[in-house]
């Protein structure tokens, strides 16, 4: 029998042994084994992830795009996002994929109250980024930059940038200006948004997969869901490297004058 | 009729809406899709029935603006992408692979509703008031000028596209993972091939629609901004991330067509596919050059002569996996010995007409003509070739090809060859002088035109009307053919390919026992002539 580019063709052999050695009670009927399962199941996050990468891609084009155009209205709004919160949400959420990847193992050990307890510790972290991100929005919103809103105005802070104060003054009432900047706010909640409504959606799927964990849904034979709901929240996670310094880092406060 | 198979293996209403089984989830996206479609042809008729006078005599301008707007959603989104895959593929491609199921039966399933979601958001779109923004929702007009449901519509589209997200995920991960023993990468059906580049473009492509429209749905309802120059954002980046998708997605509704086309061209022809290869890699270089071309939408729209330069030449380029196909289907029936059965004589109208829609796309990937035809007839004509030429006629095929194993009965070939006629003489009346018109200088989407192009637009609707016919007969005797159509058999066409080896209509779990594969495809042998009772 030739062999093809795959190298998960199962041979018939290896069916048979499937079929007499008894099934394990998560394989569903329509795969072979468990390895046949697991890999579907690992290959299908992958390829979701890659649709993912797109659908944030699509975003992270239009930033860099409207950056390019609007460079000096970008860096000036750009140092108006808190650097400190940014930072420490970053901390929290490379914490939580700790604890994620902890939980992954312990759920390859079968340590059943270690992986509970790890999957608890990824929902309290992703619920203090979530805080963070809720009070750093509050405190945009008592800014007045809420794009969408009567309301909107944005001075930038006079000493940055080379912006006296007579300049930051006039920015102020520049209503072109005023419209750029409401661009970078824009893509920041909408981009920031959608990354945080990936969290949401973590967190609920999250929530069950304790229940079931602590229910001892899961051991060493069968850790699939985990295993990929890690993918997915490892992907979120990198998400948020790449938002982090586009959003609040990256030339912060160029002389621009 | 084998005693046990997927429909009478449980009954009630129940049984289908929780069903798991690829080939019940493939009827149930078959009725939806068909429904979608009628819609969306009911609305092409009132369209037709518009344009029969100069001044348009049926709908207000406004409410002929919905009517070509809803219409192109509704073929688009609900129709076309999913026509093949989710229906023929989602039957199909566990089959063929020799596999029980898809990889994710409850995704599948998952997909299913979320389209239903979709399309029953989006007809609320239209019957609260519709949309007129064209299919394409360029901005600023749809997120600012536009006083109709807009936002509805995007959310409904959105929802289509995650559901063809998790199609595509469903069949790129059957392919890998769920092959039977011996069934390598080259012993695959052609289908299985352009299913698989199909997906790929749903994977990478859908998404960047799916974010695109958001944000058009945003900007409407908080005035951001990001498309809108007034307020210093950018229309023309709009049409660039809109067609980065839209046009990879007119290979998500050829390509699944060529699948088909292979298959029904090789069975009628008793031969293996011409350049088995070639064929398969030409449907991956489709979808990834399809990837390169979007910039050919926008030749007017603002464009540096660079840029259009590279896109009209990459545009050709994407013509030459089309051609090696087309020339290899031809290679196929060469020396073959072929029958005019139904199935075949929809491939002979979708070659013809795929050439000429072809043919004249490569006239708009020019720049310099372009600038000449862009939003005429000509563009319209052109992608009607392509898509109702084209795809509607490979679906066709597909149907009746696949009637006898999806249903265990055969079709009445009498009628159904009238039909294939009819829709063949209906189509090409309806559009042929579209490519005048449009030649001649007439615009799309306007309600009205100058006296002097009345002929060929009542010569268009008459067409319409006979296309109309060609579409209802089918309806028609499919149906009837489920009770009283001859009993088919395991494989009536003598056809290669794993789903022929199983009952017609096969069981719940597909096969008896799992397929080995030992052949190379496409390989006839003395046997299949025999058991090819229908050819």
């Amino acid at each position: 029998m030739r062999q093809g580019l795959s190298e998960t063709i199962i041979s018939p052999d290896s069916r048979d042994e499937a079929l007499h050695s008894g099934h394990h009670p998560d394989l569903q009927h329509h795969f072979d084994d468990m390895e046949q399962q697991k890999e579907a199941s690992s290959l299908g996050m992958w390829v979701f992830l890659a649709q993912e990468i797109m659908f944030f891609g699509g975003l992270f084009l239009l930033y860099l795009i409207y950056r390019m155009n609007y460079y000096p209205v970008f860096a000036m709004a750009s140092s108006s996002i808190d650097v400190k919160w940014g930072a420490i949400n970053t901390v929290v959420l490379i914490g939580s994929s700790l604890t994620m990847a902890m939980a992954v193992h312990s759920a390859q050990l079968g340590h059943r109250k270690l992986l509970v307890l790890f999957l608890v510790g990824t929902i309290i972290l992703g619920g203090v980024f979530l805080g963070i991100k809720a009070k750093e929005y509050t405190d945009k919103y008592n800014e007045r930059h809420i794009p969408g809103m009567e309301n909107f105005h944005f001075e930038p802070e006079a000493g940055l940038n080379g912006v006296t104060p007579e300049v930051s003054e006039a920015l102020s009432r520049n209503e072109g200006f005023q419209r750029t900047a409401r661009i970078f706010f824009s893509l920041y909640f909408v981009m920031t948004g959608t990354h945080a409504l990936h969290m949401i959606v973590g967190i609920g799927i999250l929530i069950p997969m304790v229940v079931l964990a602590w229910k001892g849904r899961y051991d060493s034979s069968y850790y699939t869901p985990i295993e990929n709901f890690g993918l997915y929240w490892h992907f979120v996670d990198i998400v948020w490297i790449f938002l982090f310094p586009l959003l609040y880092l990256i030339n912060r406060t160029p002389h621009i004058g | 009729m084998p005693e046990e198979h997927y429909v009478n293996e449980d009954y009630g209403i129940r049984s289908w809406l929780l069903t798991k089984d690829h080939k019940r989830i493939a009827i149930l996206y078959l009725i939806s899709i068909t429904f979608f479609f009628a819609v969306g042809g009911l609305m092409a008729t009132m369209i037709r029935v518009h344009l029969l006078t100069p001044t348009g005599n049926l709908v207000s301008p406004d409410n002929y603006n919905k009517l070509f707007t809803m219409h192109g959603v509704m073929m688009v989104f609900f129709f076309l992408v999913p026509s093949i895959p989710a229906t023929l593929g989602n039957f199909l491609m566990p089959l063929m692979v020799g596999a029980k199921d898809l990889a994710f039966p409850k995704i599948n399933l998952a997909s299913w509703y979320i389209f239903m979601i979709g399309g029953a958001v989006t007809l609320y779109a239209l019957v609260a008031g519709g949309v007129d923004t064209g299919w394409t929702f360029y901005t600023p007009f749809s997120t600012v000028y536009s006083n109709t449901h807009v936002v509805t519509a995007v959310i409904g589209i959105f929802f289509a596209g995650f559901s063809s997200i998790l199609t595509g995920l469903n069949f790129i991960v059957t392919v890998h993972r769920m092959r039977a023993p011996g069934l390598t990468w080259f012993r695959l059906p052609l289908f299985v091939w352009s299913m698989y580049a199909t997906s790929i473009i749903m994977m990478l492509g859908t998404p960047v629609i799916a974010i695109t429209l958001s944000l058009v749905g945003l900007e409407r309802v908080f005035h951001l901004g990001i498309f809108n120059p007034a307020l210093g954002g950018d229309p023309v980046l709009f049409q660039h991330m809109f067609w980065f998708y839209s046009h990879p997605a007119v290979y998500i509704m050829i390509l699944p067509g060529m699948g088909a086309i292979s298959e029904i061209v090789s069975t009628f022809s008793r031969k293996p596919v011409f350049g088995y290869k070639f064929v398969a890699f030409s449907s991956l270089a489709i979808a990834v050059f399809g990837f390169l071309v979007w910039g050919h939408h926008l030749f007017t729209a603002g464009m540096s002569i660079y840029a259009a330069l590279l896109f009209s030449l990459i545009s050709f380029l994407v013509a030459i996996p089309s051609a090696i196909k087309t020339f290899a289907w031809t290679a196929t029936m060469y020396k073959g010995s072929i029958s005019y059965k139904t199935p075949m004589l929809y491939v002979f109208g979708f070659l013809g007409l795929f050439c000429i829609g072809g043919l004249t796309g490569l006239f708009l990937a020019a720049v310099g003509l372009d600038i000449h035809m862009q939003d005429t007839y000509f563009v319209v004509a052109h992608f009607h070739y392509i898509m109702v030429g084209g795809m509607v006629m490979a679906y066709l095929g597909g149907l009746h090809y696949w009637w006898p194993k999806m249903t265990g009965r055969m079709y009445p070939e009498a009628w159904a060859k009238l039909s294939a006629l009819i829709v063949f003489v209906g189509f090409n009346l309806t559009f042929f002088p579209q490519f005048i018109l449009g030649y001649m200088g007439m615009p799309r989407r306007y309600a009205t035109y100058p006296p002097e192009f009345q002929v060929l637009h009542v010569l268009s609707t008459a067409g319409a009307s006979i296309l109309a016919l060609g579409y209802l007969l089918p309806m028609v005797y499919f149906i009837w053919s489920l009770r009283y159509g001859q009993v088919a058999g395991p494989n009536p066409w003598g056809a290669t390919g794993l789903e022929w080896k199983t009952t017609s209509p096969p069981h719940k779990h597909n096969f008896d026992e799992t397929p080995v594969v030992t052949e190379e495809p496409y390989h006839y042998t003395p046997e299949l002539e025999r058991e090819a009772r229908f050819v």
